[in-house]
């Protein structure tokens, strides 16, 4: 039906007219109504923006910009606030392992000290030791010489004696001592 | 076989005026292409240039509307 | 009929473009309601819908809804910042009414049964010779008699300039011509497309490539609708740069 309208039109060259079915678009007896439309549906669309729309995104979208702002400044805020904390803890971290060693310096000259002492002590006391033992010895040495002293007495005695003389205790122990001097 | 001459130039120049469409997509090709090869020795430059690819492509493909048009208006409005 | 039976094909892909009274009657006046004041209304129904309940609870944290619309916001509010610098920010509420009006009604177009506004040469000749008017006016406006500077380009050689003056002045009154029909044409050609395709689902054999061939194209005129929104409105941010940035360029 349509072709034959089409053809019908199109051999009698009366095209353009508003029953020719051919293009559409090109039927211009229909262009002042989508023109008109068209403004109608412009401007509605344009108010819509420019009253509502374009306000209200631009303000939300301003309004979370702020909020982001300021969320970020309150991260940074509490990043330094944790730089802080850190840097603090690493101080006490510091001053612990310093005491620490300060401890540790001290009870080590502490157990040197004690050490010295209890060294110093053992030291006097085998000092000691060694003094008595070594009077002991030369008590010993001072008690055998005596008794050599003696032995030679009696035997220079005994043997005066026996060759016949009357032996003078006096005069045999100075001889003796005498002797065992020389 | 109705119809006349006239009907005959008609469908044959319509025809002959889609031909016109091939230089377009050569066109749209071409330019695509050329970004796709520039895009992938610098790939960060690309995104920037996605405006002029699209207005370049609009260009060479109104060239190619407008023969589709012609064809259009043979074929209805002759 | 008899030769459309003959044929095998009753195809009219022009047939979903007609504008016909919504209630009844033939004449069709300036002020009748047709199906173009239909869609027209829904597209605006639609836009309200997103950019109004959508944002009404003007959440810190977005909604789903609140979220596109603000995508958008940012998409346009971006393209306009960069392409016409910083002077253009002020017409970004009217290139934002053209990408919504171009892309909501590219996309209810492609419902079934629906009309597209935006593939009739009608609405966007009047779409692309605001912009134009509005381009060449303002660029008075704002540079007086340097705007014609834009056609002399001084980066050339003296003597070719004319010559390209002539080719630049061609091209600017080109603009609107190629601005409109390209929106146009793109829309029409890929309904159409679709349309003749699916006449072919008649012949049996051919209907399940048929079904194919609809899905992917269909898929790709959704592709279309939204680079098409999105060419005009960097097209009308390119053109409006020329007028606002001065003729520096």
């Amino acid at each position: 039906m349509a072709t034959e309208a089409h053809d019908a039109a199109a051999t009698a060259g009366a095209h353009g007219a508003g029953e020719a079915v051919g293009m559409p678009q090109l039927d211009f007896s229909t262009w002042p109504n989508q023109i008109f439309w068209l403004l109608v549906t412009l401007t509605a669309i344009y108010l819509i923006l420019t009253r509502v729309a374009i306000p209200r995104i631009g303000a939300v979208l301003a309004e979370r910009r702020g909020t982001i702002t300021n969320d970020l400044a309150a991260a940074e805020d509490l990043k330094q606030k944790a730089l802080e904390a850190e840097a603090a803890y690493n101080e006490a971290l510091a001053t612990a392992r310093a005491e620490a060693g300060k401890i540790v310096a001290k009870a080590r000259a502490d157990i040197q000290a004690e050490l010295d002492v209890a060294t110093a002590k053992a030291d006097a006391e085998i000092d000691a030791k060694t003094a008595v033992s070594e009077q002991r010895i030369a008590e010993i040495r001072a008690g055998a010489l005596e008794s050599v002293t003696e032995v030679a007495k009696d035997t220079t005695k005994e043997l005066v004696a026996a060759l016949g003389g009357k032996a003078d205790a006096k005069t045999v122990n100075a001889a003796v001592s005498a002797r065992m001097k020389g | 076989m109705e119809g006349d001459i006239a009907e005959m130039g008609k469908f044959i120049g319509a025809g002959l005026a889609t031909m016109g469409l091939g230089g377009a997509g050569i066109g749209v090709g071409h330019i695509a292409g050329n970004f796709l090869a520039g895009a992938l020795r610098n790939p960060s430059a690309a995104p920037g240039q996605m405006a002029n690819l699209f207005v370049g492509i609009a260009f060479a493909e109104a060239l190619g509307i407008f023969s589709f048009l012609i064809a259009l208006l043979l074929m209805f409005a002759v | 009929m008899a030769e459309e039976g003959a044929s095998g094909f009753q195809i009219h892909p022009m047939d979903q473009f007609i504008v016909k009274p919504l209630f009844g009657g033939d004449h069709i006046a300036w002020y009748t309601v047709t199906n173009v004041t239909l869609w027209m209304g829904i597209a605006v129904v639609a836009i309200a819908a997103l950019l109004m309940l959508g944002t009404r609870r003007r959440a810190i944290v977005p909604s789903r809804s609140q979220s596109v619309a603000e995508l958008l916001y940012g998409f346009i509010h971006n393209m306009v910042e960069e392409v016409t610098g910083h002077d253009g920010v002020k017409y970004f509420p009217y290139v934002m009414t053209l990408f919504l009006f171009i892309l909501f009604s590219n996309l209810l177009g492609l419902l079934p049964m629906s009309f597209t506004t935006t593939s009739h040469v009608a609405v966007t000749v009047v779409l692309a010779m605001m912009v134009f008017l509005g381009v060449t006016i303002l660029g008075f406006v704002k540079n007086g008699i340097g705007f014609l500077g834009m056609f002399w380009v001084t980066s050339a050689p003296l003597a070719i300039r004319p010559i390209l003056a002539v080719i630049e002045v061609i091209s600017y009154f080109v603009r609107p011509v190629s601005h409109s029909i390209r929106l146009a044409g793109n829309l029409m050609a890929g309904h159409a497309v679709i349309k003749v395709i699916a006449g072919f689902a008649t012949l049996a054999v051919a209907s399940p490539v048929v079904i194919g061939a609809v899905t992917a194209i269909y898929a790709l005129e959704l592709l279309v609708a939204c680079v098409q929104a999105y060419v005009f409105t960097i097209l009308t941010c390119v053109y409006l740069r020329d007028a606002v940035g001065g003729a520096h360029h």
